[in-house]
């Protein structure tokens, strides 16, 4: 499955581990939620960075005193139809200024780059090849946002005003 | 009228390209049918028993002529000449092709029209009073709002994906025309001690299967502050609302499992935490939203004109004028109540002939103004009285002027079986029938103010549950079998209706309403009193009686 970050598709160094894969020497590992709060200390110890997968039904405050330390939160979308993960990767961001890796994964189709960009994320586990390769011409489709979030894009609102003052200073 | 800038016809634009590139993709084979179908959803397009249907927003219920004639053009050249404007100011067009939508969504946005979100699980379209900005006693213009609303809910980035649909709905009278007791969220507007506008917040409102009534989640909410409690509620309900069982993910069962104390306690909680950020409202942001919509310059005018007094002789005319006009806040003006009721047709059709004539109508008696209510009639909002007359005369040809607004036969009615995949009976034929029974102007105006409601399943898009008189076809052993509810109402004082028996046929359901029709007459204190106060002073039993005796 390609990865995107930074706009690319680039390879990934993260190995995903399950509950129960034995723990690698070296190497960056992505762990899911419960045994990395389980095991935390330990994790963050060993060489190589640690992200951790976490569930869309958790309570992503319970991350909150790991955020710090963790290299990427993954966050993950079973179904494309299922949104909850967009809230939680605002809070991490917009909330609990995390500014780490936040990875989409899970089923991630061109359709909701513009949609995961705005709430957050910067790396994308894509399904498919191609809407990989579409990336940067998908992420650019909008150029007109109703809506503030933590990702700074100017809104039409705010846009609004400028040109009401700008218009205001030539007259 | 709200005029989109050049930001707003982008935003339409991209997303005509993102969806022109969807249908590809689909058509193509790239895109399974389930991972279109979520974006099909997204732009309105659903897939129906005999071909796709399309729904195209028409937010808080405003279209300009020249969208109006848009309209008429999408039915004519890519449907079948007509279109069906449902509950929630929106229109249907019940016969596209796949291939063709996006040339149909390119040829709306060139007037502003988009069909974003008409369907899926996402925030609907924003619904209002449909006598907006134009009824007396109106405590300010719901409509800008509303905009402020349908913007900051347009490809919203954290609420594309709810666990189900999400609807609301704005309204600043007393008497709520927009039912925003049975929205996911209703908005009543009103001030403060300090005359501060904000709003009375419900949330928790919705028909389907399991019917609510909105509650009270907050008394007041400032308006620079209604963004930001709007996202504290869709953020509580994004990631508690249950998405195990399709029936039980509305934000009605969320509410109704935690209690609205919980329920508001999280929400306030979340609140707290964004209510100051850049979602605050200024003023000034506002007064930019209003100043794009534009007002007619109303002339002055005598409140009885020397037209109005002549055509008075004219019974038809002021059957009429008695049952379609309505006061206007301006002195000389009324507002036009357009019936797509007519006998024996449909409820809420209109061709694309009459569309366009509309449109011609609207230019030279309403100031280029049509609007739209969830009753399914159209209304004309800045008549003058003096042209009252002449306007009748010009409906009457196009078959618009059937005076039957607010009475028995003006029949809300979703397409059911003969259309909708969903439904397990017919509603459109029940419908029918009932205004052939009661298309005596005579009887029907002295029957008095009656809603019916009629739905084909249980999903209730006729809004079965707060008819005066509600009727809901359901399947029984391969028949369909109808049950009927009465007392249900939509507006301030809203209620679910109750079951006056055990279902009936679907020969026998105009009989079964005639009967109830006849026991009201029979019950009622006085001609003033309505059928929905007899039966609130009465209960179901002396109806039961009278239905059920000889069945």
């Amino acid at each position: 499955m390609p990865l995107v970050n930074g706009g690319k598709i680039v390879d990934d160094s993260f190995v995903k581990l399950a509950v129960d894969t034995p723990l690698p020497e070296s190497g960056d590992i992505l762990v899911p939620a419960e045994r990395f709060l389980s095991d935390a200390e330990a994790l963050l110890k060993r060489a190589g960075k640690v992200g951790v997968i976490w569930p869309n039904n958790r309570d992503i405050a319970e991350l909150v005193p790991y955020l710090g330390k963790v290299a990427a939160v993954a966050l993950v979308f079973p179904s494309f139809r299922d949104g909850r993960a967009y809230s939680q990767a605002r809070l991490l961001r917009e909330r609990y200024n995390y500014r780490g890796e936040l990875r989409a994964t899970g089923q991630v189709l061109r359709d909701q780059f513009v949609f995961m960009l705005r709430a957050g994320f910067d790396s994308f586990e894509v399904k498919k090849q191609a809407d990989a390769e579409a990336f940067m011409q998908t992420a650019k489709r909008y150029s007109v946002f109703y809506q503030p979030t933590g990702d700074g894009r100017i809104t039409a609102l705010h846009r609004r005003m400028q040109l009401r003052h700008s218009e205001g200073v030539g007259t | 009228m709200y005029a989109y800038d050049e930001i707003d016809r982008t935003l339409v634009n991209e997303r005509v390209s993102e969806f022109r590139d969807q249908v590809k993709r689909r058509l193509s084979g790239e895109l399974t049918e389930d991972e279109f179908k979520i974006l099909r959803l997204q732009n309105g397009v659903y897939l129906q028993l005999h071909a796709y249907m399309f729904r195209v927003a028409i937010p808080y219920g405003t279209l300009a002529t020249n969208q109006l004639r848009a309209l008429a053009h999408v039915a004519r050249k890519y449907d079948r000449g007509y279109g069906h404007f449902t509950t929630r100011q929106n229109i249907q067009f019940n016969w596209i092709k796949l291939a063709e939508l996006p040339d149909a969504l390119e040829d709306l946005a060139k007037v502003g029209i988009h069909a974003m979100q008409t369907s899926g699980n996402n925030m609907r379209n924003v619904t209002s009073d449909q006598w907006a900005g134009v009824a007396p006693g109106e405590i300010e213009d719901p409509r800008i709002w509303s905009e402020l609303i349908r913007q900051h809910t347009t490809l919203h980035p954290e609420f594309s994906f709810l666990p189900r649909k999400f609807k609301i709905a704005i309204t600043a009278s007393d008497h709520d025309r927009a039912a925003i007791k049975i929205h996911d969220i209703g908005l009543k507007l009103i001030k403060d001690e300090k005359g501060e506008t904000g709003f009375e917040v419900l949330v928790g409102g919705g028909l389907g299967r399991t019917p609510f009534i909105g509650k009270t989640i907050k008394h007041f909410v400032h308006g620079r502050d209604i963004l930001s409690y709007i996202e504290a509620i869709l953020r509580v309900y994004n990631q508690y609302g249950r998405r195990d069982n399709i029936y039980k993910a509305r934000i009605k069962i969320l509410v109704h499992e935690l209690g609205i104390e919980k329920f508001s306690r999280e929400v306030e909680e979340e609140w707290q935490q964004i209510r100051n950020s850049s979602l605050q409202i200024d003023d000034e942001v506002i007064e930019d939203i209003r100043s794009r919509f534009t007002y007619p310059a109303y002339e002055k005018l005598p409140h009885m004109p020397d037209e109005l007094r002549q055509a008075a002789a004219d019974a038809d005319f002021e059957a009429w004028r008695k049952n379609s006009v309505a006061p206007h806040k301006v002195q000389g003006y009324s507002i036009v109540t357009i019936s797509l009721k007519p006998i024996g047709k449909p409820p809420g059709d209109a061709t694309a002939e009459q569309m366009d004539a509309l449109a011609d109508l609207a230019d030279k008696y309403s100031f280029g103004e049509i609007r739209v209510g969830h009753e399914q009639n159209l209304a004309l909002p800045h008549v003058a009285k003096r042209d009252l007359p002449a306007l009748w005369k010009a409906l009457d040809k196009l078959g618009l002027a059937t005076p039957n607004v607010n009475l028995i036969t003006d029949i809300i009615a979703c397409p059911g079986l003969d259309y909708c995949s969903l439904a397990n009976a017919r509603s459109i034929p029940i419908a029918q029938e009932l205004t052939r029974r009661f298309a005596n102007h005579e009887l029907a105006n002295l029957i008095g103010r009656l809603h019916i409601n009629i739905s084909g399943c249980i999903n209730a898009c006729g809004h079965h549950h707060v008819g005066h008189i509600g009727i809901l076809g359901v399947e029984k052993n391969g028949e369909e079998v109808y049950q009927i509810t009465i007392g249900g109402r939509a507006d301030e004082g809203a209620a679910l209706g109750n079951l006056i028996g055990p279902g009936v046929k679907f020969d026998e359901v105009a009989d079964v309403i005639e009967d109830v029709v006849e026991a009201y007459l029979a019950l009622r204190e006085r001609p003033e009193e309505l059928f929905i106060d007899t039966v609130k002073r009465l209960g179901v039993e002396p109806f039961k009686e009278r239905v059920y005796a000889t069945r």
